[in-house]
């Protein structure tokens, strides 16, 4: 789909033919993200008010206590030094950003008292700088003023690299002003297109500078308020045991009229998935579970009890199989999967597309994912009608066949093809979790079938995931041939995910393997492409810069999409629990209340 | 007798050494560390995982780590957790009033158990009784606490639905009400640990018992014309129990190894859990505290069976 076939679409909605939400849909199933689809319809004057969830109560409080199960318990309550989801989810109960992400990708006001627009003089024209207005009258739980000084210190101390913080990424390209009391400017050194990152979302949230002004910098550990936090959020703090369990209670002076509902809330930490699920579904002796990383066929079993149920988000998250570009089998200067050197037998495109034809994405969603999976949403295998012409997928091994028999690949003694005496035979590697090591099976049967030997490799999650450099079994040193993962989050911007395919940032032994690029994939096309979305302000030419993108990526087969991963949640039969998949799973808890 | 106190306490010191040293080196030269989840998140800029390993010594080669916690651990400092950036001791203090309690009940109800069976098992030993006790002590120490927690859950959370699963430490409210609740939450660890703990010691309590029983003693005083029941509580049990007593002390540091399971299951916020969770992120100062923790309490607990057995004992001298 090219700028024109995407203008038509937003004209589409414009005129009621389509709805946002199918557009929205559409430009998820094109590898975008809803963010950015309603910032194109935004800019093409298609009003996007957020829709403010649906709120009963009429009072605040008097809503008995909210318990809550986050089975990976939540460590630390400074956002700023979040290291997952669930650090971010429990400073979430007391902290708050500018502005959050809802489902649909609009952005919505939260300590702003308006989202910026062109229109409204929040953003330049040319690009370089958002200008927020700060509601007024809103205290930090100890009765101070919140104040465009707080925003200020939090870009301070975020970008200070002595401090630590995992927000770093957001804050330190940027220059904070504070124009009055109630009013900042955030300047960028170039025209950015994607401006609602700091002070927005999983990174935005705001602390006190009246606590936490002396303890910018290396003195980051020592400020009391890390164990304490004193925020603007719906509920002030009670008390906290880190890996176990945070208390609130309900905040009598929150900004919000009528919020929030809940008298207490618990948040409890431990245990497993499968457990926790069990805990609101089975037994309801909770009302909230976080991120069910588990098999449809067991929830549906424990939602039949009838106490709770289970929610499906979507969001961006895309569970795929990377094709390694380079050797990781042979050493190049004391480094395998080096960008020297080339794979002995991916290298060749009719391969890559044999292994796309052979990975069965329907069985795959049908039989492990369930409704926590949809192969349906993905970029690659959309509703026929949206789909953009040059990716499409198809499970054949007979077509993958006929494919390797033509481009000379023929089965030797044992059955495994071969050519020039190089044998297919691959690893294919992925981290420690059921659903995975069965889709490894299936892919591994449909090879076999077509003449591909694979042998499958599991890595410990902890291991796989971890950053340390001497270690060959992590995702980035990619010894192996094929590896499987899911980038986690689903980012508001693409530009963030698409990054993982530019030249300059291939994953190598001299940047210790922080690079983002993991496939070792370079294309002098893509990196144009790239750094014209990178610039570009205009939402629709960018949308269709990164379709242009993607399906350099699908084209190659640089990647195999297998299922989007929904965020799957469960919660109580009564409870009304906003979800986003583009911001925390706490992101409106203000707005939870139960049905009585 | 304190001559050999104070030995037995220096030895303590290299052997604490050593144990650190080989904790310190085996989780050093494990994979993995705690940064991982900023790893596999675009938005977070590699640089942070880097600024962090800098910042919390991990790019240090090992014996200048081992080195920093050493001193740091000889001036009281326990290091601080990098998964939280809070204090290990701070951590372990919170931790440990729970493992005590459900360690200690479990234990008690071990005790309350054991003893009796153990000892009437003993005086009437092949018959029905000690038949269907010891079938029972078999199926007690041989099925793992993991398979008994889930299979009481699933019967009297699931099923029945009369207890929750979830172990609260800080459950509100006061009173009987509060009691109540407490107990409700808490008889399924107790339970699956105490009698996991039980059953071992029941059949150790029944050996030594037999052991006893034989003794010419024990005839001199039942043809004295004692009652049976003065022969067994005077004469008996209390000889039998000096080896029981040396089982208890030496068993008290292994509950907690048997506890970390248990505390996973039940989400008990205890010590266990604490150590687990920490080496899923390879949290070291955590591991180091807590596993250190446990090494002194074996030590020590070997040193008061020492102790008490001479004081059982009077026969045994210390030089």
């Amino acid at each position: 789909m090219n700028e024109r076939e995407l203008r038509g679409q937003i004209e589409d909605v414009r005129t009621g033919k389509l709805s946002r939400r199918a557009f929205t849909r559409m430009m998820l199933g094109l590898g975008l993200t809803a963010p950015l689809a309603t910032q194109m319809l935004a800019h093409s004057g298609i009003a996007v008010a957020a829709e403010k969830p649906v709120y009963k109560p009429t009072k605040r409080g008097g809503g008995g206590p909210l318990r809550v199960l986050w089975w990976q318990a939540p460590t630390l309550l400074n956002p700023h030094f979040a290291t997952g989801t669930k650090d971010q989810d429990a400073s979430r109960i007391f902290y708050e950003p500018l502005a959050a992400w809802d489902p649909e990708g609009n952005l919505l006001p939260i300590l702003a008292a308006e989202v910026p627009t062109i229109e409204n003089g929040g953003l330049s024209e040319e690009g370089t700088s958002v200008t927020w207005k700060l509601k007024q009258g809103v205290k930090w739980h100890d009765g101070q003023p919140f104040t465009a000084d707080d925003c200020v210190f939090n870009w301070e101390y975020a970008a200070d690299p002595a401090t630590a913080a995992t927000t770093i990424g957001s804050y330190k390209d940027v220059k904070v002003v504070k124009l009055d009391d109630y009013t900042i400017k955030v300047e960028f050194s170039k025209p950015t297109p994607f401006w609602a990152d700091a002070f927005v979302g999983y990174f935005g949230m705001i602390i006190p500078k009246h606590l936490f002004g002396q303890y910018a910098g290396a003195k980051s550990r020592e400020a009391p308020a890390n164990l304490a936090p004193v925020g603007t959020g719906p509920y002030t703090f009670v008390d906290f045991k880190p890996g176990d369990v945070v208390h609130g209670k309900n905040n009598p002076n929150y900004h919000m009229e009528n919020r929030p509902y809940f008298d207490t809330i618990e948040m409890k930490g431990g245990g497993d998935a499968v457990s926790a699920a069990r805990a609101v579904l089975q037994t309801g002796e909770y009302d909230f579970a976080w991120n069910l990383q588990v098999e449809d066929e067991i929830l549906k079993r424990l939602e039949a009890s009838g106490k709770g149920r289970v929610l499906v988000t979507m969001s961006g998250n895309v569970e795929h199989i990377q094709l390694n570009n380079t050797d990781p089998w042979h050493e190049v200067d004391g480094e395998r999967s080096s960008i020297k050197s080339k794979h002995p037998y991916l290298a060749d495109p009719a391969v890559r597309e044999a292994f796309n034809l052979l990975v069965d994405r329907a069985s795959v969603h049908k039989f492990i994912y369930g409704r926590t999976g949809e192969d349906t949403a993905n970029y690659v295998n959309a509703p026929d009608k949206f789909v953009s012409k040059n990716t499409h997928y198809e499970f054949s091994v007979e077509k993958a066949t006929k494919l390797l028999d033509a481009a000379g690949w023929k089965p030797g003694a044992d059955g495994v093809r071969e050519k020039n005496g190089v044998k297919l035979h691959a690893v294919y590697q992925s981290s420690i979790n059921a659903p995975r090591q069965k889709t490894q099976e299936i892919v591994k049967q449909a090879c076999q079938k077509a003449g591909i030997s694979i042998e499958i490799k599991s890595v410990t999650a902890s291991v796989f995931f971890s950053s340390d450099v001497a270690n060959l079994d992590t995702y980035p040193h990619f010894v192996a041939d094929l590896q499987m993962y899911t980038t986690t989050m689903g980012q508001p911007d693409p530009g963030v995910f698409m990054r993982s395919y530019l030249s300059g940032e291939v994953a190598s032994k001299a940047n210790k393997f922080q690079g983002r690029n993991i496939t070792r994939w370079q294309s002098a096309e893509f990196d144009k492409l790239f750094d014209q979305a990178d610039k570009e302000l205009d939402p629709v030419k960018r949308a269709a810069l990164f379709i242009a993108m993607n399906d350099l990526v699908i084209k190659n087969v640089v990647v195999i999409p297998v299922v989007t991963r929904p965020v799957v949640t469960a919660a109580a039969k009564n409870l009304h629990a906003p979800i986003s998949g583009w911001d925390n799973n706490t992101y409106a808890l203000a707005e939870w209340y139960r049905e009585v | 007798m304190s001559r050999y106190l104070i030995r037995r306490l220096l030895i303590t010191i290299p052997s604490l050494l050593g144990i650190s040293v080989a904790l310190f080196t085996i989780l050093a030269l494990a994979p993995g560390d705690p940064f991982g989840e900023l790893a596999t998140n675009p938005a977070i800029p590699p640089e942070v995982q880097a600024a962090l390993r800098a910042k919390f010594g991990l790019d240090d080669p090992i014996p200048i780590r081992y080195l920093h916690w050493l001193v740091a651990m000889l001036h009281g400092d326990w290091g601080f957790s990098f998964v939280s950036r809070v204090n290990v001791d701070t951590l372990i203090l919170q931790r440990l009033p729970t493992t005590i309690a459900v360690i200690g009940a479990a234990q008690v109800l071990a005790l309350l158990v054991a003893l009796p069976v153990g000892v009437l098992a003993a005086v009437r030993p092949y018959s029905a009784f000690d038949q269907v006790v010891s079938t029972f002590a078999l199926m007690g120490f041989s099925l793992p606490t993991f398979f008994t927690g889930i299979i009481l859950i699933l019967v009297f959370s699931i099923q029945l639905d009369w207890l929750p699963f979830v172990f609260r430490a800080d459950l509100p409210g006061s009173g009987l009400h509060w009691w109540w609740a407490e107990f409700k939450q808490s008889i399924m660890p107790i339970v699956v640990l105490g009698l996991f703990l039980g059953a071992a010691m029941m059949r150790f309590v029944r050996s030594a018992v037999l052991d006893v029983i034989r003794l010419e003693y024990v005839t001199t005083a039942r043809s004295k014309g004692l009652p049976e029941r003065a022969v067994i509580l005077k004469h008996i049990v209390r000889n039998a129990l000096i080896p029981v007593v040396t089982l208890v002390a030496l068993q008290m540091p292994a509950v907690f190894g048997g506890a970390i399971v248990t505390e996973q299951i039940f989400r008990v916020p205890g010590i266990g859990s604490l150590l687990i969770s920490a080496i899923q992120s390879n949290d070291t100062p955590v591991i180091m505290g807590v596993t250190f923790v446990f090494s002194c309490l074996v030590i020590l607990c070997n040193l008061m069976a020492d102790l008490l057995y001479g004081w059982l004992d009077p026969r045994i001298t210390y030089r």
